[in-house]
């Protein structure tokens, strides 16, 4: 009987065998009686029409059947029928553009800068922006105008009302929404030819290399110190450019953190700041433009890395003051020593960056030895009108916003020079917008000997959610 | 999973530079096709392809029948094969999936204007459903794992 030679990759299909014997007096005939006596072989060999695939090489002893008779060729006792695959493959299509694309990028095609080369550049780009707030709304609705094949997204929020002011992506019938599947659908609307990636989670350090992997450019558009670092240091391990901003006030600053071809962050920032010690905007503020401003510096940074031209921020901190309208730029150097992009890194894999920040947990700093009082024993304190008092250490622009009337205002900064004003004899309730500066007030008047302190958990925002709605949250 | 020595990836990473603009294409040899396969040799196959070199390989059936009569005269295995996209991501492409064969391990270098980048390892499931990214275990010569 003939015998058929098997191939490594289809050997498991026929119990490990190299070599089988079949019988039939044409090559259809015996690879018919191969493929039903090995069923999985199937559908390696033939595709769905039935007719043998074409990367599938059939020869009998040194020659293919191709240049003899086919499925007909004849077939001896003698003969030995190999199955080799035929071992090919290649890169992608270039995208090409249609016709409606053309009409839409056209100012694009007629830059000698840009031109369908580039555009098709952009239309394979794959841009990762982690985070979709203010820097990411600016950011992802330009790269998706201007073409970007494929935009990932990360973010796990929900739209809120105090983000209307500087995310664009979102409207306010978006308020109560998860924020990727509004700027999902926001960015679809813009360009329905960009495809869209939403990674709804929070990226740790588990899951940022396998997010990052399928991206050839990272946009941090985040406004904390351990996401910041977790993004440079996942970026530093697989090669990627990190194009880079944050914001505070009125002030931002940007650069492509990129450790192949200059510094990384921690170049510039080796440690993290104290917490608490560096307000984010959230307590702190900021300028509802001036994330506009600096996500679009990140979005032409990203536009220009895709095309490879120009002068790209790589080694250059830009230093951007809304208030005076200036823009600085100060010089970085790849720093020699550093941790994680030096020539002897010590940090070679992803840590845990809460830790790294000096963060503890929610819960464990809730319990952080500042005593706390709830909204609703609050409430109960004020409906008793027991004795105590409530001392309300937010900047006196705040209280034009909200306050209680019968509180004490005394700015967290002022309080040192204030303690005079309390009595330690008092039951003392201290609050802020959100329960952190006042956890600060009240471990600092423990300090100071005061013993019937408590902190408002959640702060007068809490007490307005579920208290009292008539008070106005921000 | 499969694992490389960094050195035979480095030499992937040399075949990639001295190719391009076109595509190289070469064979993985080594143990495990029962077991976690690890790479113990890397060989070199002529881009048999008549034109179009810049964005397709092809080896040689009979090239093919060379390599593995030879890895089983070794006692080892053909893994399965590496190959460069000059100026495209280390992602396979739908021309790749086309022609895979499951249990081959196939791993693509993407090499971006003459310099070599990511790279990545693929393999076929036994559907022909997907072809699916698997890890690539890059062992530093010292015997440390990297990644």
């Amino acid at each position: 009987m003939p015998k058929v030679l098997l191939p490594t990759p289809l050997r498991p299909f026929a119990e490990g065998a190299a070599s089988v014997e079949v019988s039939g007096g044409t090559v259809t005939d015996a690879l018919e009686s191969l493929v039903s006596r090995y069923q999985g072989l199937r559908n390696h060999l033939y595709d769905d029409a039935g007719k043998l695939r074409s990367f599938v090489n059939v020869y009998r002893n040194d020659e293919d059947i191709r240049y003899l008779q086919k499925g007909e060729t004849p077939l001896s006792d003698r003969d030995a029928l190999s199955i080799i695959p035929s071992i090919a493959g290649g890169a992608p299509e270039d995208a090409a553009l249609s016709n409606e694309e053309i009409r839409r990028y056209s100012r694009h095609l007629i830059m000698p800068e840009v031109g369908m080369e580039g555009q098709k550049k952009l239309k394979a780009a794959r841009v990762l922006a982690i985070g979709t707030g203010g820097l990411g709304s600016p950011l992802s609705l330009y790269l998706a105008a201007a073409g970007v094949g494929t935009i990932g997204l990360v973010d796990f929020d929900v739209v809120d009302d105090s983000n209307l002011q500087r995310q664009v992506l979102f409207s306010t019938g978006d308020v109560g929404r998860p924020k990727l599947a509004a700027a999902t659908e926001r960015l679809r609307g813009i360009n329905p030819h960009v495809e869209v990636v939403p990674f709804e989670e929070r990226l740790t350090s588990e899951n940022a290399l396998e997010i990052f992997r399928d991206f050839d450019i990272v946009a941090d558009g985040t406004d904390n110190f351990p996401t910041r670092y977790l993004v440079n240091d996942a970026c530093v391990f697989t090669g990627k450019p990190n194009v880079y901003a944050s914001i505070f006030r009125f002030e931002g600053q940007a650069s492509i953190f990129w450790a192949e071809k200059g510094p990384c962050y921690r170049c510039l920032y080796p440690e993290p700041p104290p917490p608490g010690l560096v307000p984010s905007c959230a307590e702190g503020g900021v300028l509802g433009i001036l994330p506009g401003l600096l996500g679009v510096i990140q979005a032409t940074e990203t536009i220009k890395l895709i095309l490879d031209s120009g002068d790209p921020l790589v080694g250059r901190l830009l230093l951007v003051d809304a208030l005076s309208m200036r823009f600085r730029e100060l010089k970085l150097r790849k720093n020699p020593e550093c941790v994680v992009c030096g020539p002897h890194p010590t940090v070679t894999k992803l840590v845990d960056y809460e830790a790294f920040c000096g963060i503890q947990p929610e819960a464990a700093a809730s319990s952080n030895g500042v005593p706390e009082i709830s909204v609703e024993e609050l409430k109960a304190l004020r409906d008793r009108t027991a004795p105590f008092v409530l001392v309300d250490v937010r900047e006196p622009h705040e209280f034009a916003i909200s306050s209680f009337p019968e509180s004490v205002k005394i700015p967290l900064g002022t309080l040192p020079e204030h303690l005079n004003e309390l009595s330690s004899a008092d039951d003392i309730v201290v609050h802020c917008k959100s329960g952190g500066r006042s956890a600060k007030a009240v471990q600092l008047l423990r300090q100071a000997g005061f013993r019937k302190v408590r902190n408002l958990a959640g702060g007068i925002n809490r007490y307005a959610e579920v208290i009292d709605p008539s008070i106005p949250r921000y | 999973m499969i694992t490389i020595d960094l050195r035979l990836l480095e030499e992937i990473r040399d075949h990639g530079r001295e190719a391009y603009p076109e595509e190289c294409c070469g064979a993985l040899l080594g143990t495990g096709r029962d077991g976690p396969a690890l790479v113990t040799r890397v060989e070199r196959m002529r881009n048999s392809r008549g034109e179009e070199r810049r964005r397709r390989y092809t080896i040689d059936p009979l090239e093919y029948v060379r390599i593995e009569r030879q890895a089983d005269e070794e006692g080892i295995e053909v893994l399965g094969f590496y190959h460069s996209h000059p100026d495209h991501p280390a992602r396979p492409s739908e021309y790749d999936r086309e022609r895979a064969f499951p249990f081959f391990h196939y791993v693509v270098l993407g090499v971006a204007a003459g310099q070599p980048g990511d790279v990545g390892s693929f393999v076929l499931s036994e559907d022909r459903g997907v072809f699916e990214r698997e890890e690539l275990s890059i062992e530093a010569p010292e015997g440390v794992t990297h990644a």
